[in-house]
């Protein structure tokens, strides 16, 4: 995966906020911010995951004219071999990992290059055979500065997690 | 509103309710902010029938983004350097959400904080770190 082109905006800060339930005016208002120590919006800590939006290839969005594996008039619009369940489409998310350089605000352009990291295996008692994968995304500016590092563990289980 | 070292000791503890009754409201809005729309997170039909769930579940992310208003409460806004969990449980519809931070250890203006998020039953759904700079 690579990011060409993550532009941080107010507006998605805002949406994602409130998506997190976080009324920190600091997402918010850009004049309680201006007051604050930080003097500016910032992004929320986990908001590096909606670079999502801006990778072209993401997966696990509906894309014009092509078929989605969700659910339309049938559980599922693609007809396909079964993946081997865990999660559907993608796996589960197993572990995340951010290092902040610099936090984000509004105007920065960000630019990702994801590199895949370990991998591993495990047997699981609720799920079979896991198998981690992990994935190492670097974020930088518009100056080439690495601003975030952020390490994915997905993980694919061989059925369903037991409940 | 940073932390102070000087106030701080080991085995300070911070706490908050993330979420009652969790709606799958919540969880649609968090897809479309992210735009992770897997459809084990809003798709009922899809999550039963194909995926094998008795229901949609959360992001793992919604939590840890949850888990991180906690966090940043506690250490302020714009003090964090690093942060990272595992998911240890799946979080529900319905689910009532409870996180706490834990110093355990505060050197050179920089605390380290074990982070636990548990649901309503008890069980562990994520657990991390967080590492901010305090003053």
């Amino acid at each position: 995966m690579s990011i060409d082109k993550f532009p941080i905006e107010a507006s998605h800060i805002m949406m994602f906020a409130r998506s997190v339930a976080d009324d920190n005016q600091i997402y918010y208002d850009e004049n309680y911010a201006k007051g604050t120590e930080v003097g500016s919006i910032i992004a929320p800590p986990t908001f590096p995951q909606a670079s999502a939006q801006f990778d072209p290839d993401y997966f696990l969005r509906p894309k014009v004219g092509e078929d989605w594996f969700g659910s339309g008039k049938e559980p599922t619009s693609v007809k396909r071999e079964s993946s081997g369940g865990g999660g559907g489409g993608g796996g589960l998310h197993a572990e995340q990992h951010f290092e902040y350089h610099r936090h984000l605000k509004p105007g920065d352009v960000l630019t990702g290059t994801t590199q895949p990291g370990k991998t591993w295996e495990k047997e699981g008692k609720r799920s079979g055979k896991l198998v981690f994968s992990e994935t190492v995304t670097e974020y930088r500016d518009q100056n080439g500065e690495l601003v975030i590092t952020a390490t994915g563990v997905g993980v694919r289980t061989e059925r369903p997690v037991d409940q | 509103m940073a932390l102070k070292a000087s106030e701080l000791k080991v085995g300070d503890t911070y706490s908050e309710c993330l979420v009652e009754d969790l709606s799958r409201t919540q969880i649609v809005m968090y897809a479309g902010a992210s735009g992770d729309y897997n459809p084990v997170h809003t798709d009922q039909l899809f999550t039963e029938k194909v995926a094998g769930y008795p229901s949609v579940f959360a992001h793992g992310m919604l939590t840890m983004g949850m888990t991180g208003r906690m966090v940043t409460n506690y250490v302020g806004d714009g003090r964090l350097t690093k942060y990272g969990v595992r998911f240890t449980s799946q979080v529900w519809p319905g689910d009532t959400l409870n996180s706490t931070a834990t110093v355990e250890e505060i050197s050179d203006g920089i605390v380290n904080l074990k982070v636990e998020t548990t649901n309503q039953d008890g069980a562990m759904v994520l657990s991390g770190y967080a590492i901010a700079k305090v003053d």
